[in-house]
């Protein structure tokens, strides 16, 4: 029952993801020809207010409601972050979507992205099996 | 309620993503990103002895909530709060996207290339398929998706998320201006 608290915060999530249109193929098209600022705006000022809360936590050491010290786990830089990074900005130019939308179309009613969500999983696999051969 | 039912502005939308990242670390530590779901989906369906499958993804379960979450958000936002209608996109993208190819411009997606009935042809089968694999492919080769890497890793200033997102954004906009015109053909 301790997951339910994830299960909102992620329907809340969602319903921001549609009213948004951030889960429109045609917005993705736009921000990727620099038509409108509105993707920009999103993406920026989700990450402000991402910073400055973030910045609160470790200022003011606040703790989480068990009573834990908050830790943000390190992202150490490997090529994947470069190549994976091209390949994934490939597939979010094709499907208009990155995973997090992808549920949200689903979700919507939309069912044939439930192949596109399929076909994801796919790929998560093949990375996985090929993973060794590949330059990190 | 009008507010409500009308699409968000980009301040709105923006403020309450940002806003899951304290929610998330203040309710359990959890650091925001989706990408980790799918290879959680991975391990628990077909982990056949890969050794990056084998990973400890039962304490990640709260991922997997998330991601449920996101589908319920879909289905609320869709059905109950107006969510499906024309996207107001800037008239010059309409007009090129019509002179590529594309016929549908009455919901958030394409029926045109997002459809059954377009899986079976060639285009369909780029658009859905291959590029969902690309997704799944290169988010988890990149460590991380839009939500990992671009807004928890920069709001959290570490700079290989923001290197990721650099090649996110190059990767998109390389493809939507020399590829895309092509696949939109077919």
């Amino acid at each position: 029952m301790r997951n339910i608290k994830y299960l909102i915060t992620g329907a809340l999530f969602g319903i921001v993801l549609v009213k948004s249109e951030v889960v429109s193929w045609f917005r993705i098209q736009e921000m990727f020809r620099f038509q409108a600022f509105h993707m920009y705006g999103i993406i920026g000022s989700a990450i402000i207010v991402g910073l400055i809360s973030i910045q609160i936590i470790k200022r003011f050491k606040i703790k989480t409601i068990d009573g834990e010290d908050i830790v943000i786990p390190e992202k150490k830089f490997h090529w994947g972050n470069i190549y994976g990074g091209l390949i994934f900005g490939l597939g979010w130019a094709i499907t208009g979507a990155c995973p997090g939308p992808l549920f949200a179309q689903v979700g919507g009613g939309f069912l044939i992205v439930a192949v596109t969500l399929v076909s994801a999983i796919a790929g998560t696999w093949t990375y996985g099996l090929i993973r060794e051969k590949l330059h990190h | 309620m009008e507010f409500i039912t009308q699409p968000w502005p980009w301040y709105v939308s923006g403020t309450l993503i940002g806003m899951v990242i304290p929610a998330l670390l203040l309710s359990g530590n959890k650091a925001f990103g989706i990408s980790s779901t799918l290879r959680h989906i991975c391990a628990i369906c077909i982990p056949a002895n890969i050794a990056f499958f084998k990973h400890d993804w039962k304490s990640q379960t709260w991922n997997l909530f998330f991601a449920i979450g996101i589908i319920l958000g879909g289905f609320i936002a869709v059905h109950f709060l107006g969510g499906q209608h024309p996207v107001a996109i800037n008239p010059q993208t309409t007009t090129i996207l019509k002179q590529q190819g594309v016929k549908d411009f009455n919901g958030l997606l394409p029926k045109d290339i997002f459809s059954f009935q377009q899986l079976l042809s060639l285009r369909g089968f780029i658009f859905i398929v291959v590029g969902g694999f690309l997704v799944g492919f290169g988010t988890r080769y990149a460590g991380g998706c839009t939500s990992g890497h671009s807004i928890m890793g920069i709001a959290s200033l570490q700079w290989p998320s923001l290197a990721a997102t650099c090649c996110f954004m190059a990767g998109g906009i390389l493809t939507t201006w020399f590829i895309l015109p092509y696949l939109l053909k077919l």
